[in-house]
């Protein structure tokens, strides 16, 4: 029989790059021809803030295998970095948000250290608990901290406003293959090997010799820096920011989204994020009571999903376009190899 | 006397923080499991007294409903969401209780809507207040230690002295061993829910007094704030919770007297993440060993 045809590596990066510019330009073009609304441009933006936050939280949850619950803790932080920065600095314009959203994955990235560290010492619901209690400390300080100050830091529970505008289509769109990018290589790793091995063991990975802080920090911080990301597209999207957007609710949509995707799988965040950001804007325009219950319906299906699926409803399926390709040669190429021995063997 | 009046003040508040804190450590020692949704039973005690004496039923007949809801709730969620998931990673059954406790506050606000609407507090506890001295104690806050404290005396004679009470430390000891001594395992986790749902349900009504309030979330951050008390007291322990719940109590009064009540939400959870980072088992608990 034959064997079985390996896509070489710079082959996959064509494959995979085309796809990526292929998406882009679909996109710019749906844009620019105004085939699709503007109210669903809108959307389309959410979507890409959301898939962005659920990819990174993902990693510290279908990757590492904890359940932080304090993702929105690093949202807030990430836009608030974001928006204060963008209003004092006297740059504006693109180069000021890039400069903004850089920065604010940073400092994300910062309290990712500075939470992680303490946190991750614990295991299982006491890391839930503690990174909870760290999301809502964070909101308290931002709800407060003018007052201790002295002067308009946050601008506390009237929020921070005035956040010049400049998330648009290419801009997150460029996030997002950035973050997925970034994400899939570094599970593809030594490091996201050994993420995965604390996953699944961690006493076993320990005594394998990986050293089980620093890498469960990694994924922390690397989960933090892209929820910071998001903030910063977040807070330039709505051109205001509030304490309250990022309590524990926040957290836990997010976190819906990864465990019904599934927990360890980036097409199953991805997809989840788009249905779930689209859902509630559909269900507004088809029936408003449907929509109004429609946190009641993600409970329930969380529940369903937890009880029949636990990984979620794409488990750890990792989508690869390369893979798919390889696929389909080498079913056309076995058919060859088989008719041949058939053909020999008489 | 300023002091004494806050020390009551921190003595009633940390009273129901013990009774929801009590239910959690239950749940916790038998299953594993922070039932998020505690918090949540209690919203819905606190919703069926109001509704039930707003419908004219008397007021004392409403607590005991309000409370035997509580208990059905709490069976019931046991029963649906988290038996079937026994034998799973603790991390599906943390989501499931984080779904039930989300499902509950939703449905909830869309049953009852997100306005907090006044609790007939004092329909239940009628009375003039205690002088001592220059000292006035409100009737309320007196009620709520002597009851919260009996039914701590209460549930201490149960779990010491009682057969059910024997079969629930088996459990939270061994689960595996417990089976093979007789004890019907799932029997024992159905009580155990029932009875901490039990005291939340004491809780609620308590606290309803205490803040005549009820919205949909109130149950939330009153949840937290238990589980916050259980953690401090050492989760699994029952003289724990009991500690955990004043500690947290007292130390929320002495915040809000002090003028720094903004921050009383973080203080609560700075004290949670110093117990966690120094002493995971909390005051009373049991070091917890990993066999590989």
């Amino acid at each position: 029989m034959r064997q079985r045809i390996q896509i070489p590596m710079p082959v996959r990066y064509l494959i995979n790059g085309a796809l990526v510019v292929l998406l882009f330009l679909l996109g710019q073009f749906l844009i620019a021809n105004n085939i699709i609304s503007s109210y669903f441009q809108k959307i389309l933006l959410q979507v890409g803030i959301y898939i962005i936050a659920a990819v990174s939280l993902n990693v510290a949850t279908g990757y590492l295998g904890q359940l932080p619950l304090g993702h929105a803790g690093f949202m807030a932080v990430g836009g608030y970095t974001a928006g204060i920065f963008m209003k004092s600095i006297p740059l504006t314009g693109l180069p000021a948000f890039v400069l903004a959203i850089i920065l604010a994955g940073i400092v994300a990235g910062i309290f990712g250290v500075i939470i992680g560290i303490p946190a991750l010492r614990l295991k299982g619901d006491y890391l839930a608990i503690i990174t909870l209690g760290f999301g809502e400390i964070i909101r308290v300080v931002l709800l407060n901290i003018d007052s201790v100050l002295g002067f308009k830091f946050t601008g506390g529970a009237a929020g921070l406003m005035g956040i010049p505008k400049y998330t648009s289509f290419p801009v997150v769109f460029i996030c997002v293959a950035v973050t997925c990018l970034f994400i899939h290589t570094m599970m593809k790793s030594r490091h996201g090997r050994a993420i995965l091995a604390i996953r699944e063991n961690e006493i076993a990975a320990e005594a394998c010799g990986i050293h089980t802080t620093y890498y469960k920090t990694m994924a922390f911080v690397a989960s933090a820096f892209f929820a910071g990301v998001s903030g910063a597209l977040f807070a330039s999207y709505l051109g205001l920011l509030v304490p309250g957007d990022f309590g524990f609710m926040k957290s836990i949509e997010i976190l819906v989204m990864v465990v019904l995707g599934g927990m360890g799988s980036m097409l199953g965040s991805v997809l989840a994020a788009t249905v779930l950001t689209i859902v509630p804007f559909a269900l507004q325009s088809i029936s408003q009571t449907v929509a109004d219950y429609r946190m009641v319906i993600y409970s329930v299906l969380l529940i369903i999903v937890m009880i029949f699926k636990p990984s979620g409803l794409l488990g750890t399926y990792d989508f690869s376009l390369t893979r798919i390709i390889e696929g389909l040669i080498n079913r056309a190429g076995i058919h060859d190899g088989v008719a041949r021995k058939g053909e020999k063997s008489k | 006397m300023l002091l004494l009046s806050q020390i009551i003040n921190g003595l009633q508040l940390g009273s129901i923080y013990a009774l929801v804190a009590l239910g959690y450590s239950m749940v916790y020692g038998i299953i594993m499991l922070l039932n998020f949704a505690h918090g949540d039973i209690i919203m819905v005690g606190g919703y069926v007294a109001m509704l039930t004496i707003a419908a004219g039923v008397h007021p004392l007949l409403a607590v005991v409903l309000a409370i035997l809801a509580c208990m059905a709730l709490g069976v019931v969620i046991d029963k649906v969401a988290y038996a079937p998931l026994r034998s799973s990673p603790r991390i599906s059954l943390l989501i499931t209780a984080i779904g039930v406790s989300f499902l509950l506050e939703n449905l909830a606000q869309n049953i009852w809507g997100a306005n907090a609407r006044p609790f007939p507090n004092s329909a239940i506890i009628q009375g003039s207040a205690l002088h001592i001295g220059d000292v006035q104690i409100g009737i309320t806050a007196i009620v709520t230690i002597v009851v919260s404290v009996l039914s701590m005396v209460v549930l201490t004679f149960l779990v010491q002295k009682t057969k059910r009470g024997k079969a629930m430390r088996a459990v939270s000891e061994d689960m595996g061993t417990a089976q093979l001594m007789g004890i019907n395992v799932n029997n024992t986790i159905t009580f155990t829910f029932a009875v901490g749902s039990a005291l939340a349900g004491i809780g609620s009504i308590l606290y309803c007094c205490t803040y005549p309030q009820v919205s949909p979330t109130m149950g939330s951050m009153l949840g937290l704030k238990a589980f916050v008390a259980a953690v401090l007291g050492g989760i699994g322990s029952i003289p724990g919770a009991m500690i955990g719940g004043f500690a947290i109590g007292m130390a929320e009064v002495l915040v809000r007297a002090v003028g720094l009540s903004d921050w009383t939400d973080g203080v609560v959870f700075a004290i949670l993440i110093v117990v966690l980072l120094f002493r995971p088992t909390g005051l009373m608990g049991r070091p917890m060993t990993e066999k590989v």
